[in-house]
């Protein structure tokens, strides 16, 4: 069993505090990831959890027992990271099978274990070339090969798509989502690349300087940000913020609105837009439009939109699919 | 370098100095060819066989003309072998004091520590000392049998102080020369231990990987390389000590290879003799670096 609980785990160096305080319950199976942009904290929590970093105060709790102190390999945890951490003089063989190894476990077992693992990744014809000779995808199934053999409880993955080229990182991604399929082992995944989150997770968990601002499936997070931040930061294109008069007209010091959710129309409208850009997708088109006391906004259109820069046109906002925000960025529930 | 023109260009910027680079070390090195093969003694009393009598030659007896017997003295004469095995000794023994102490010492200064940054900097001192200065420091300060701070040790457990220079005389120019190459092994292998990927030490915490183990599995492998551009730089060095043997007056017992050739040309004025000494050191040197070389290129590759 797999469950991964942080009671108030807190991270300073000295004065710095990175992480004030995090708490979170991961049950078993479930693949986590730990979201946010640079220096929110999330590997710091990642390398936490996995025992590379100690706790200031507060404990970690896997599999219910008390893990605080415990040392890495004690924890029953692999962990996949940015850079592979692949040993380079070392074949692919021995790279799998350095940890069982280290484990004491018998020749025979480890032949087979490394065995089922490459094949389970395809990498049995490479079994005897170095890190080096590999491809970048190649040497990141061997870093995950290299957690798959250890059997362990959790996984722990840091950023480990961020080296490969954006179709090899498609790929990889679905790769993971198989594996934890078939494994079933709880996940914890950290990336800044929102899509990722969203596409993969069970969880997600935003994280904003060192802070949990929310816990939640993917799109309960994209229907229910708790926070201005977390508004901000899922779903992509972003979703639009307006402060002042306009949004004073809904009873709140900020309102969202999500490109998707705006309504467009030649003739009239809630808002008057100017068009300033139009990105071409193909599927969609995104309109940069200037929308006078709103500011600045990005507005989806549906399949090919013919769209001169300077046109004007009016926007119409999704009456539900507005999100309020009180003047301290939380959320205004009806 | 893509042009013929640029080609040519880069080939007439270079030429100078590799014009230089041949003269630096053809003309000396002819020179020494040219004088082995001479009967050219600095005390004949009749010094007609020299380069300042350009018709010596052609004299009628050919006398001045020695043919291969410089070689065939050098190479039979007892000192050659005790000088030749000195050598071997010397820089044997140099080598695995400096890369094990070394290697020792680099993980120790990799380790932080208060007042590391004083520590390595004090490390690197003996290499900064010369030769002669670091040979009188070690007979006199260190290594005297009545003054020495070695005899002080021993005569404090009440131990008979050792003689060094009288009967350990290899063991002491050893001692010497490793002390000041130790830093150098250090210097280099601290540079390479710090250039070990930190997520790899990670991954192998992860691993469950004792410290033994971590060392031999992980840091050895990823000092193999520094260690053998430590070798064969050593050993270049090395096969030229000269100074602690001159200056500590053990060349009876410890005269290495170059100190023979010294002997020869110095001491007993034998031009033509050091010269089939040189040259023969010159070419057991090649023997030695074609080899370095080999193992060298091998671990390059890998």
């Amino acid at each position: 069993m797999g469950t991964i609980s942080l009671k108030n785990a807190r991270k300073a160096f000295g004065d710095v505090v990175i992480i004030p305080g995090a708490s979170l319950d991961i049950r078993n199976g479930e693949f986590v990831v730990f979201v946010g942009p640079s220096g929110c904290g999330k590997s710091t929590l990642l390398r936490m959890i996995a025992g590379l970093e100690d706790l200031t105060s507060g404990a970690i709790l896997i599999d219910g027992k008390d893990m605080t102190e415990a040392a890495p390999s004690k924890r029953g945890l692999s962990m996949v990271f940015q850079s592979y951490a692949l040993y380079p003089h070392m074949s692919v063989r021995g790279n799998i099978s350095f940890g069982l190894k280290m484990a004491g476990m018998p020749k025979a077992e480890i032949e087979a274990k490394v065995a089922k693992a490459a094949a389970t990744l395809n990498l049995t014809e490479y079994l005897d070339r170095k890190p080096r000779q590999l491809s970048g995808g190649q040497r990141q199934r061997v870093a995950i090969g290299r957690a798959i053999v250890r059997n362990p409880e959790g996984f722990l993955f840091d950023e480990p798509l961020s080296n490969l080229d954006a179709a090899l990182r498609v790929n990889m991604r679905l790769e993971i989502m198989q594996m934890h399929k078939d494994l079933g082992a709880t996940m914890i995944y950290v990336t800044h690349d929102q899509v990722e989150a969203m596409t993969m997770a069970d969880r997600i968990v935003v994280l904003n300087r060192g802070n949990i601002e929310q816990v939640g499936s993917p799109l309960e997070l994209y229907n229910r940000p708790d926070s201005l931040f977390v508004a901000g930061f899922i779903g992509s294109p972003k979703m639009n913020l307006i402060s002042g008069k306009p949004a004073e007209k809904f009873d709140a010091h900020t309102i969202g609105i999500r490109p998707e959710h705006l309504g467009i129309s030649l003739k009239d409208g809630t808002w008057s837009a100017k068009i300033s850009l139009a990105e071409h997708l193909g599927a969609d088109t995104f309109l940069h439009v200037d929308a006078g006391p709103c500011g600045m906004m990005t507005v989806r259109a549906a399949g090919e939109y013919d769209a001169a820069p300077g046109a004007k046109i009016f926007l119409t906002p999704e009456p539900d699919r507005i999100h309020r925000f009180d003047k301290d960025g939380r959320a205004i529930r009806k | 370098m893509a042009t013929q023109q640029t080609r040519t260009l880069g080939k007439l910027a270079v030429s100078p100095s590799v014009l230089m680079l041949l003269m630096w070390m053809l003309v000396p090195l002819s020179m020494t060819i040219y004088f082995s093969f001479l009967r050219y003694n600095l005390l004949d009393p009749n010094p007609i066989c020299s380069l300042l009598t350009p018709g010596a030659l052609l004299d009628a007896e050919n006398r001045c003309l020695a043919g291969f017997s410089n070689y065939s003295y050098f190479l039979t004469d007892p000192a050659f072998f005790k000088a030749m095995g000195n050598s071997l000794k010397l820089v044997g023994w140099v080598l695995a004091i400096s890369v094990a102490s070394g290697t020792l010492l680099a993980l120790l200064l990799d380790q932080a520590f208060y007042g590391r940054g004083f520590v390595r900097i004090m490390m690197i001192a003996p290499f900064l000392v010369m030769p002669t200065v670091s040979a009188l420091v070690w007979q006199n300060m260190l290594m005297d049998p009545v003054s020495g701070f070695f005899a002080f040790i021993s005569k404090s457990f009440g131990l008979q102080p050792i003689d060094w220079f009288t009967y350990h005389p290899l063991a002491s120019v050893i001692i010497m020369v490793a002390w000041q190459w130790v830093p150098f092994a250090t210097l280099i292998l601290l540079t390479s231990l710090q250039s070990l990927d930190e997520e790899q030490k990670e991954a192998a915490e992860m691993d469950g990987t004792p410290p033994l183990s971590y060392f031999w599995y992980i840091v050895l492998p990823h000092l193999i390389r520094p260690m053998t551009v430590v070798i064969l730089i050593e050993t270049i060095f090395l096969l030229n000590v000269f100074a602690e043997i001159y200056v500590t007056g053990t060349a009876g017992p410890a005269g290495n290879l170059p100190f023979l050739v010294y002997q020869y040309g110095l001491i007993a004025n034998d031009i033509g003799g050091a010269s089939a000494g040189g040259i023969i050191a010159v070419i057991l040197a090649n023997i030695v670096a074609f080899f370095l070389m080999r193992m060298i290129g091998k671990n390059l590759e890998a």
